[in-house]
């Protein structure tokens, strides 16, 4: 089994979420990303898509099943080793979660600092981000002082800064208009070509057939639809 | 500057990570006004131990016994008996007779100089120097003369200054009762600050968790700040606590008395004094750590 899943970024065994004591949010999750793809996640609001999202970027531990993450269980994972996985994965938040009192170019530096990059090789990083988001002139401002869609750019940019291995996004066009929305999913494209897997979660499924070689996953009242059997078994890239 | 796990607080970027306008609230000072009790406790710690040292030194360095007794023959006898004693008894350093002479030249204001010519019976004095460590050699020598001669007197000067000595002695170690629950306070307050600091930021520590941040580079922001404040305060109480030493220094100077004149701060105990800020930082910064770790440690 452990060879079937060397090409895998995550696997999901029988996961379950349960929130309190209610019903399960998601049940009996079988699914696994490859390396290097590029998936929607798709379902209608309150489907789980975000709960799973969450799990994915070890905000939240599931209360059954196993999730692997780069080839290691990541439920037993021990607490102190989780910044380093964390680090490996980037993620657009739904709320964005920018820092309001650190400027634009501050919040997209964020990753960078954590990872004790010396200050000497963030700027040129960080501007180049910014001119990719469009958000150049914005370099100074401070997240209440933007609209919606410019924080969402700055939460994009945020996310992939530090070339993470995966990139999770949330809604990510969620707040920009069409055009805008087409830029950074083209951004996403030229990413995933870099080699970072992108999972990105959306309830608008107009977005899908703009990224021809994106696979797509369907979330319905915790469930994961999977008729081809694709995500058990996903193709490799290439 | 290569980029070690904690590198990133060192870094003036970093430190904007937590905004400029740092809610401070009350709590440097509340640590100016700890610091200002605890460096007044400490100095009266500090005069109060030197000066019950030295009087207790005074006290158990010597004693001098009179054997006033009109019969000189059994006078000497009982005098020759107690030196002989005295000097057996461990702890004692020195045991001198005043010689009839001395004692003359003594009492010679007194009785004017033909002392020799009546019969008036002049006590016979032993003076008898202890050792640093005496134990209970005192106690010996007084059983000692007691027992020899029911005429012996002991002049000592500690049977009425050994209560004051053990005042002193004990208002000493309220004093340092007193710091320690200053700074214990201290501690609980720096607790409830990085508490509070906590609740505060609560978002952007989420972010920073997110993005991979270790417990220890959140810690470090946090405890930078807050041993910032803790120095500020301290150092304002120290500023204030010493012009109050000073000014009752001054007093105690004025007054002239003797007994006070051993109340005093040599160079070494203001050091002491000025060491305790940096010694307040350092537990605040501890106490700050620990109660951020522990918190962060509450999450996945
Ligand atoms: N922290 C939470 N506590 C309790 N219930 C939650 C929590 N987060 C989400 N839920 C519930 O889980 C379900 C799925 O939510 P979510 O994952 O946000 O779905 P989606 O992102 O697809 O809209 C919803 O019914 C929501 O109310
Ligand atoms: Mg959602």
């Amino acid at each position: 089994m452990v060879s079937a899943d060397a090409g895998n970024i995550v696997q999901f065994d029988n996961v379950g979420l349960r929130y309190g004591s209610g019903v399960e949010t998601l049940s009996d999750l079988n699914f696994s990303l490859a390396a290097g793809a590029f998936y929607f996640l798709t379902g209608p609001s309150g489907a789980g898509k975000s709960s799973l999202l969450r799990l994915i970027y070890l905000a939240q531990r599931p209360s059954r099943g196993v999730i692997r993450m780069f080839g290691e269980d990541v439920v037993t994972l021990p607490r102190q080793r989780m910044p380093g996985f964390r680090r490996r994965i980037g993620v657009v938040f739904q709320d964005f979660r920018l820092v309001p009192h650190l400027s634009a170019y501050e919040n997209i530096a964020l990753p960078l600092r954590v990872n004790g990059v010396a200050e000497a090789d963030i700027d040129q990083p960080v501007r180049e981000m910014l001119e990719w988001v469009g958000l150049s002139g914005r370099a100074n401002a401070k997240p209440p002082t933007l609209s919606g869609g410019e924080q969402q750019r700055v939460a994009i940019a945020r996310a992939v800064i530090g070339r993470p291995e995966i990139l999770v996004a949330d809604e990510p066009t969620g707040n920009v208009d069409p055009e805008m929305a087409e830029r950074l999913l083209y951004l996403f494209e030229a990413l995933n070509k870099l080699g970072t897997t992108i999972l990105v979660a959306t309830h608008d499924l107009h977005l899908v057939p703009r990224v021809p070689s994106a696979q797509l996953m369907r979330l319905d009242k915790g469930h994961i639809a999977d008729p081809t059997g694709m995500l058990r078994y996903p193709p490799r890239r290439g | 500057m290569a980029g070690g796990h904690d590198q990133w607080v060192s870094g003036r970027a970093a430190r904007r990570l937590l905004p400029e306008g740092w809610p401070s609230g009350p709590m440097p000072w509340v640590i100016a006004i700890m610091m200002f009790l605890m460096v007044l406790a400490a100095a009266a710690g500090l005069a109060l131990g030197l000066a019950a040292n030295s009087l207790d030194r005074s006290l158990t360095a010597q004693v001098t016994i009179q054997i006033v007794d009109a019969n000189q023959a059994r006078r000497d006898a009982a005098a020759a008996r107690i030196i002989a004693g005295a000097k057996a008894v461990p702890g004692v350093a020195r045991v001198d007779r005043v010689s009839d002479a001395a004692m003359t030249e003594l009492l010679r204001p007194w009785l004017g100089g033909g002392l020799a010519d009546t019969d008036l019976p002049v006590p016979a004095m032993i003076d008898i120097a202890f050792a640093p460590a005496p134990g209970n050699a005192p106690a010996a020598v007084r059983a000692l003369a007691m027992r020899i001669s029911p005429a012996a007197r002991i002049d000592d000067h500690a049977q009425w200054l050994r209560p004051l000595a053990g005042l002193m002695g004990s208002l000493r170690w309220l004093a340092g009762v007193l710091v320690l629950m200053m700074a214990a306070a201290a501690a609980f307050t720096v607790v409830l600050a990085a508490r509070a600091a906590l609740n505060t930021h609560r978002s952007t520590i989420e972010v920073l968790h997110l993005l991979g941040s270790t417990d220890g580079q959140i810690a470090s922001l946090f405890q930078r700040r807050i041993a910032l404040d803790a120095l500020t305060g301290g150092m304002v109480g120290l500023l204030l606590a010493s012009l109050v030493i000073v000014t009752v220094g001054e007093r105690i100077v004025a007054v002239g008395s003797d007994l006070l004149g051993t109340i005093g701060l040599p160079v070494a105990a203001w050091g002491l004094l000025a060491l305790l800020p940096i010694a307040g930082t350092v537990l605040a910064m501890f106490a700050a750590r620990m109660t951020i770790l522990a918190s962060l440690r509450r999450r996945l």
